[in-house]
């Protein structure tokens, strides 16, 4: 029986300037698969997506839905030929209630108004089919991350996709969520939806998907399923070459005290929970001290505490020996804090001005970039032709917008300006967010050398083969407190899951 | 004047109907303390069924310009080219009138006030400039081209000149059935609150003086203001239409994502909130002034603005917005005694606000309110008669005073004036 | 990138008011006047070196004015309260330099300083209700315009009017003595070979407001306070974490452009009228809102730009002889402000779309995407 694929996409290309997003990729989707596309960042996925779900149109190719080749204008074309998308930033207006969040575009109506009764009806229906329980009333902003996920799913089904795409949906899932969020897949799977799952966890790809196609470089490289193969081998297929391991070497870990934090706390203003209570920690010359926890448990507030923007309600900080609680940022700076932000672009660049003036950020009343009151052109471009120099930026000349560089170049440049200040302790928080592998490793390279000429490092990441491959010691943060330290040549993934869940408390709160 | 939304969600509905509650205590509170300062000063004008008429009137021109704010800003785009709108709307309706007649002119007011809200539509969301920045350039725009009309079509004529028109013909104010005695299809009705007031009932008198000063002489186009408030509820919060149209300001690309023309409904918005001002600008000269004077609109879209900020983008907190610096605006026509016998009712108000305040150990708020009740007080003991020019202040002084105290606990739609283009991440 | 800035410093404006140009012909078409007539009518007046020592002098208090509005503006902040501003410092500047007489540096620096600190008291107060409360500026400022409206009004009638001789009530402020006025330049025009006919003296003001020009540059653009004051206008989150206290930051913005708005009104007074009459010339405030847009809050853009609005203010005035309604002009002002924010924007976009074009295909090894700034 020869039935025809679900989605089918030939000779896909895509040119943006500078770059062949996609080039002539080819594939194929079975009705009622779960077909995972894997591929390191940058290597085309999203604006794969992109092409499937309407949102851009490709340069040459053709799409099959069903057998009948079609050409989508917007969203509304791909949504009206039964093709769903969760996002993986979430499309959520928060202001708006679960329910208007997914009847918006597709509104049920009784004469002139809205039938809310209609839609409230058909969302229950839905959770309890697929398992995806929500309350409609309440409004998105209250929801955790998880329970978005699962109002983007419902959103999907609300109109009637049968093509489920999920794009990289576990990138902020700890392990026991992503395990929900599979049953729902296998739910969606023996309803007879077809999912189409991205992703770069390997792992999870291998445990859930029937097929699966390796992008690289815009191209598809293969399919293949997952009896024929392991998560080495796909690895090496993203990459096309050997992967790096994150080796293990000699410890640098010294007995000299850089930072620290003793017992801070963090009111909220708002008058609720403390945002953050009791932080206690260290970090020694010479050592990495890794932060694990779920986004949205106190890590920004913890790096606001400690460079100053948050005022803490208790506590002490003691950097270097000087007690600088109630110093300001910029006396904090200068005293030898940096700060590789977790969003670069909202904390730590300035897009539209030159990268020069963006070296000197953080900086601007420090030499070289600043003599009296006045800030030194010449030795600010000096100093970032350095910085491109050593950190192996990419950019053309000293004058580019920083909006000019590439994801990962930019995070180099933040990286690189914040090194080269040779500060005492360095927060880097999420620091390879978003970049593509070989930044990701120069990024690695450079923070092991920081640490070993003796800087301390405050790392804080979501990405936990990060945390482990580089920190000395781990802690995990959950509701604004140290609940656990651990060491990380000894812990998995899934035991660090499960503190960072709290469901499991090492030290007493 | 409220609207229950039952979409909005159980966490809310509760909030909802004590805002209601707390609003009429409040009111009623308000009224009492005026009585009281009334007799203690021998001002008797301050609850009176002219001033609350005069509050009415001039509220709703603020009412008119802030809904057409709430329009754009539920829409995402900033819009503090009301005042400009509102000029166009002013010339617009007072040449359509001094042409066409009244209404007509209402019209063409209104279609005048659109007029710059395309304009303001096409800069902010085809062509992405800064939302202040248009508006701004809207309302500079709007003064220069208005003033240039003028001096084409009025400087010729009798009464005419570059900054003003020749008088024109207004709308008529009618009296509402029963309430204040008006006629109903033909015949009569009882004067209910004008009996009431007329039997001099400490309290209930006063109150019901107002109430019929709102509802007695009331225009034709007011009672159009009024009731664009419950339409705007309804279209916004109960129609796809309005569905999508918050989504634009929420957060414009999830409605992109799903198929909503989001550029469209700016427009569309932005179009409205201009001839909603324009609509506004009408009302100025067709039931307030019966003539176009340059200037006129002396800063009404800005409080319009203050009202659409005080009212939490919500219709009803407009509305409520819009009374408060109407009820400042008449004062400053009442004359120096009854002023005075405001700050005495507002002194006495904010020191009781700080008692409760301070029994609900809420001492920070308590000692504000106590030292700004505490230096009322002193002004009103100090100051006899405040100086006319300084009267004319007033509704600015409030206005300011109002947002300065209110400015915390606001939520305004979450992507309002954010740059958005079709097609790209945000 | 050098084509880019040209394309938005020089074309952009260029651009606008040729657009400008072209509706106001428009609108005069429609009004059945011959708009070339009108415009060569314009251009032949406003050339003459008489209405040329007006424009300038016309121009300086837009460029103050404009001035003031940009520092805002590099910071993000909307100070449409200039006009507020800069109308009481005037008349208590005016009041207070007829109080007494000094030696002409001293008396017009004072005076020059109680502008400046009025102005920057005024301004002060919109920024102090948006660092202590998180009132917007552009209605704190806007409200306090109107304020001060009132408050100069009554100052004027209750305190500043002394009695004139025959027992009413003059319609000025007392004037200021001659140690308290700035000296016209036509004798240094004279000297350079320029012959003035007589009816316009070049106000002195023109060599403090070039100062000021040169301060408000190397103030915005040289100095870590300019750093800190741009980078707070570009990305507030990212200059906060780069130790920018934004509370100072914004209190430190309105305090300048105060004082700068407090100048406004100083070539006026000290230059021409010598005392402040009710109908201080109104208006400044607004026109340099316009002005810094256009001049792209640059302090040569900005000259300009008021050079232009001046001649186009000063030259409109022929048109009363050839019953052509000068405020055309006010339109073509208002045309100009519009559209050259829309050009802006245009260009700006344009040339960084083709900056990160050009970039990328300079360091096009980078495997994969598209950037995704």
């Amino acid at each position: 029986m020869a039935q025809a694929p679900a989605i089918e996409l030939s000779g896909i290309t895509k040119r943006y300037p500078g770059v062949v997003a996609n080039d002539n990729v080819a594939l194929t989707v079975m009705p009622g698969e779960v077909h995972a596309v894997v591929g390191e960042n940058g290597a085309g996925k999203s604006t794969l997506m992109k092409i499937i779900y309407g949102m851009v149109k490709p340069d040459t190719g053709t799409m099959a839905i069903d057998g009948k080749v079609v050409q989508f204008r917007s969203p509304k074309d791909a949504i009206d030929a039964g093709i769903g998308m969760v996002h993986q930033h979430f499309m959520l207006a928060d202001n708006l209630t679960v329910l208007e969040n997914v009847i918006l575009g597709s509104e049920p109506r009784a004469g002139l108004e809205i039938d809310f009764r209609r839609a409230s009806d058909r969302i229950a229906e839905l959770g309890e089919t697929y398992g995806l329980r929500l309350d409609p009333v309440l409004k998105v902003e209250y929801l955790a991350v998880g329970e978005r996920q699962r109002v983007e799913i419902i959103k999907v089904l609300y109109r009637g996709a049968r093509i489920v795409i999920l794009d990289e949906p576990t990138a902020v899932l700890v392990p026991q969520e992503v395990d929900e969020l599979f049953d729902s897949i296998r739910d969606l799977k023996s309803q007879g939806e077809t999912v189409i799952f991205i992703s770069h966890k390997l792992d999870e790809v291998l445990a859930i998907a029937d097929k699966i196609t390796v992008m690289r470089g815009g191209k598809t490289v293969g399919t293949t399923v997952p009896a024929q193969v392991n998560a080495r081998q796909l690895a090496e297929m993203m990459i096309g070459s050997e992967l790096p391991t994150p080796e293990t070497r000699e410890s640098t870990v010294t007995d000299k005290v850089l930072l620290n934090v003793m017992g801070i706390s963090l009111a909220s203003e708002s008058g609720g929970k403390n945002l953050l209570t009791d932080i206690s920690f260290k970090v020694h010359a010479g050592e990495i001290v890794g932060i694990a926890g779920i986004e949205g448990n106190g890590q920004s507030q913890l790096v606001d505490t400690l460079i100053g923007i948050k005022d803490e309600t208790e506590g002490r900080i003691v950097l270097d020996g000087v007690d600088i609680h109630d110093r300001s940022v910029i006396d904090r700076r200068s005293g030898g804090i940096g700060l590789i932000p977790e969003d670069r672009q909202r904390q730590g660049l300035l897009l539209p001005s030159p990268i020069w003036e963006n070296a000197a950020l953080g900086h601007q009343n420090q030499r070289p970039y600043a003599t009296g009151p006045w800030i030194s052109k010449k030795g600010a471009k000096e100093r970032t032709v350095e910085i491109i120099r050593r950190f192996g930026v990419m950019a053309p000349t000293v004058d580019v917008p920083a909006t000019a560089l590439s994801g990962g170049n930019q995070q180099k440049l933040v990286v690189g300006r914040e090194l080269i200040a040779d500060p005492v302790v360095l927060i880097a928080a999420q620091p390879t967010r978003g970049i593509d592998i070989g930044a990701q490793a120069a990024v690695w390279e450079e923070l092991k050398d920081a640490r070993a000429s003796g800087m301390g490092i405050l790392l804080l990441s979501a990405d936990l083969e990060e945390l482990i491959g580089l920190s000395d010691t781990i802690h995990v943060i959950f509701e604004g407190r140290l609940v656990a330290e651990l060491d990380p040549s000894e812990v998995t993934p899934e035991a660090l899951g499960t503190y960072m869940t709290g469901a499991a408390q090492e030290t007493a709160p | 004047m409220t609207t229950t939304v039952e979409s909005q969600p159980e966490t809310r509905e509760p909030r909802r109907l004590n805002r209601t509650t707390k609003f009429i205590l409040v009111a009623l509170g308000a009224v009492l303390i005026m009585t009281v300062a009334e007799l203690i000063t021998g001002s008797a004008d301050l609850t009176t069924r002219g001033t609350a008429s005069a509050a009415l009137r001039l509220s709703i021109p603020i009412l008119l310009a802030g809904l057409g704010g709430l329009y754009s800003e539920r829409a995402g785009v900033v819009n503090i080219g009301l005042e400009g709108m509102m000029i166009a709307g002013t010339w617009f309706a007072a040449w359509g009138s001094w042409t066409y007649g009244p209404w007509r002119g209402v019209l063409i007011g209104i279609v005048g006030g659109a007029i710059f809200g395309l304009l303001h539509a096409v800069a902010t969301v085809t062509f992405n400039v800064d939302h202040i920045v248009s508006g701004v350039a809207i309302n500079i725009l709007a003064a220069g081209s208005m003033r240039f009309l003028s001096s084409l079509v009025y400087s010729a004529e009798t009464g005419g000149s570059v900054i003003q028109s020749p008088a024109v013909d207004g709308i008529e104010n009618i009296d509402i059935p029963f309430f204040a005695g008006g006629d109903l299809f033909g015949w009569s009705t009882p004067d209910i609150f004008g009996w009431l007031e007329s039997q001099s009932w400490f309290f209930v008198s006063d109150f019901a003086g107002i109430l019929r000063g709102f509802t007695g002489g009331v225009n034709w186009l007011t009672l159009l203001g009024l009731a664009m408030v419950p339409v705007t509820a309804w279209l916004l919060w109960r129609t796809a239409w309005g569905l999508r149209l918050r989504s634009c300001g929420e957060d414009p690309w999830a409605a992109e994502s799903l198929g909503v023309p989001v550029l469209r409904m700016k427009y569309s918005a932005v179009v409205i909130s201009g001839a909603l001002s324009g609509l506004a600008g009408a009302f100025l000269v067709l039931v307030q002034s019966g003539i176009y004077r340059e200037g006129m609109t002396q800063g009404k879209g800005f409080i319009g603005l203050g009202a659409l900020i005080f009212g939490n983008w919500i219709p009803t907190g407009v509305l409520s917005g819009s009374l408060v610096f109407g009820f400042g605006d008449a004062l400053s026509f009442r004359g120096a005694v009854v002023f005075r016998a405001f700050v005495l009712a507002l002194a006495v108000g904010l020191l009781l606000l700080a008692i409760y305040r301070a029994a609900q150990t809420r001492t920070r708020v308590a000692i504000v309110a106590g030292s700004l009740g505490a230096a009322f007080l002193v002004f009103y003991i100090l100051v006899d008669q405040v100086p006319g020019q300084l009267l004319n202040a007033t509704p600015y002084l409030i206005t300011l005073f109002v947002l300065a105290a209110a400015s915390q606990n606001l939520r305004m739609p979450a992507a309002d004036g954010a740059r958005y283009m079709k097609g790209e991440a945000r | 990138m050098r084509s880019g800035r040209f394309l938005t410093t020089v074309v952009a404006p260029v651009v606008a008011i040729v657009i400008a140009f072209s509706i106001a012909g428009l609108v005069l078409l429609f009004a059945d006047i011959d708009p070339l007539d009108a415009f060569k009518e314009m251009w032949k007046f406003g050339t003459t070196t008489d209405s040329l020592i007006s424009t300038v002098n016309r121009s300086l208090p837009i460029y103050v004015s404009a001035l003031a509005v940009a520092v805002g503006f590099k910071m993000g902040l909307f100070n449409i309260g200039v006009e507020g501003a800069y109308l009481l410092a005037a008349l208590i500047a005016a009041w207070f330099g007829a109080l007494f007489s000094v030696t002409p540096i001293v008396h017009i620096a004072l005076i020059l300083i109680v502008a400046m600190t009025v102005g920057a008291i005024w301004n002060g107060i919109a920024g102090l209700l948006k660092v202590t409360r998180g009132v917007h500026e552009v209605i704190s400022t806007i409200m306090l315009n109107f304020i001060a409206f009132s408050l100069s009004a009554y100052l004027f009638k209750e305190y500043f009017i002394p009695e004139s001789e025959g027992g009413g009530l003059s319609s000025a402020t007392a004037a200021i003595p001659a140690s308290g006025r700035i000296p016209s330049l036509n004798r240094i025009l004279g000297a350079v070979g320029i012959e003035a006919g007589g009816i316009f003296e070049l106000h002195g003001f023109l060599i403090i407001a070039v100062f000021l020009g040169i301060g408000y540059h190397y103030l915005v653009n040289k100095s870590r306070f300019g750093y800190d004051l741009r980078a707070s206008g570009v990305n507030p989150a990212a200059a906060h974490v780069s130790g920018v206290n934004p509370k100072v930051m914004i209190m430190k913005t309105m305090l300048i452009s105060g004082a700068l708005a407090g100048l406004v009104g100083m070539s006026l007074l000290l230059g021409e009228y010598h005392q402040y009459p009710q109908d201080f010339r109104p208006g400044l405030g607004f026109t340099g809102i316009g002005v810094a847009l256009l001049g792209r809050n640059h302090a040569v853009g900005i000259a300009f730009g008021a050079f232009l609005f001046g001649f186009l203010e000063r030259s409109a005035l022929i048109l009363d002889f050839f019953d052509v309604p000068r405020e055309i002009v006010t339109i073509m002002q208002g045309v100009i402000l519009f559209t050259v924010v829309i050009v802006y924007e245009v260009i700006s976009r344009y040339v960084a779309k083709r900056t990160v074009e050009a970039a990328a295909r300079a360091t096009a090894e980078e495997a994969g995407l598209v950037s995704s700034a």
